[in-house]
């Protein structure tokens, strides 16, 4: 199984995904942001990082880049011959995804105007995605959180069509950091295929470098893409 | 050398926390008739020329594109810049 992790000027974290998918017994293929070709690979990561400094807005300029051409015709609504290219976006991955209209929302300015770091405990609340099957429904994990934009918003209607389709895959427990509309930590789109995390599980993959519980509870979401079938 | 000015305003439903520290700031300085504070961007695109209507469209579409993001922002003005701007 052939796992893409693309790097965009300023991506931070596409070695630790690269070597988040490879700890999780996939091959980790490095995509360039400036190339439309995506070398066939059979799900793709956005890492988190500042892409094109975080210009503009968030993700906004990286939402342009060539190869977004070619993920988001890949990933976009499913067809009855194609469920779509599983597509992981973390932290500004998560940004980028909302700007490119995969999926809804958007990512804003942290509530208390400050970058947050810390350990961030979450809840599994959608197992039937690409990137969740590992997990066990409401399973509760630790993993690191990062981010100075990761307010999820959008209108109170589509917030109650995320919750009405089960598009929420995991909230925020134990405080909202970032003060995201109903804790919302990661969504996905209506199939599964494309999931959008503000906190990295590719920095709690191995025992010792993650947070101290143990620090692997991350790993499932890259082992999830290996099992490539959604669990209805 | 034609000038369009473009402005971004946060949705007024959307919390704006550039602008609440504005207003804090503001107050804690005195200036404590303005009751609020919102924060938005402005765009100057360049073009060879006059700014006649259909670059003016063609201004507002990459506002649109681009510029803005329709989820959490407003294009509330695209107009040619006097020249005293």
């Amino acid at each position: 199984m052939r796992i893409g992790v693309v790097t965009f000027p300023g991506s931070l974290d596409d070695r630790d995904a690269l070597r988040a998918v490879r700890i999780a017994g996939g091959t980790p293929v490095p995509l360039w942001h400036g190339d439309e070709d995506i070398k066939n690979v059979d799900a793709v990561v956005l890492p988190g990082g500042f892409s094109y400094g975080d210009y503009l807005r968030c993700g906004a300029i990286a939402r342009f880049a060539p190869v977004m051409r070619t993920v988001t015709k890949l990933a976009g609504p499913p067809t009855q011959t194609s469920p779509g290219l599983p597509v992981l976006g973390i932290c500004n991955g998560f940004q980028v995804l909302t700007e490119s209209h995969l999926l809804p929302g958007a990512l804003v300015r942290n509530e208390k105007q400050q970058f947050v770091c810390r350990d961030q405990k979450l809840r599994i609340e959608r197992t039937s995605t690409s990137w969740t099957n590992g997990y066990g429904r409401n399973d509760e994990i630790v993993i690191p959180l990062k981010n100075g934009e990761g307010g999820f918003i959008a209108d109170e209607a589509t917030l109650d069509a995320l919750e009405g389709e089960g598009q929420i895959v995991a909230r925020y427990l134990d405080g909202n950091p970032n003060g995201s509309r109903r804790d919302i930590a990661g969504i996905s789109n209506v199939s599964g295929t494309v999931v959008g995390l503000m906190p990295h599980p590719e920095h709690a993959t191995e025992a010792l470098y993650g947070p101290e519980n143990g620090g692997t509870d991350g790993l499932a979401f890259f082992t999830s893409a290996l099992q490539g079938v959604l669990s209805a | 050398m034609g000038r369009v000015v473009i402005d971004v305003m946060p949705k007024p439903e959307i919390l704006d926390p550039q602008g609440k520290a504005v207003v804090g700031a503001l107050a804690r300085l005195g200036f404590a008739e303005f009751a609020g504070a919102r924060q938005g961007k402005r765009f100057e695109l360049e073009v060879e020329g006059e700014v006649d209507q259909a670059v003016l469209d063609r201004a507002r579409e990459a506002a649109q594109t681009l510029l803005s993001n329709p989820v959490i922002e407003d294009v509330v003005a695209v107009r040619a810049a006097s020249n005293q701007e």
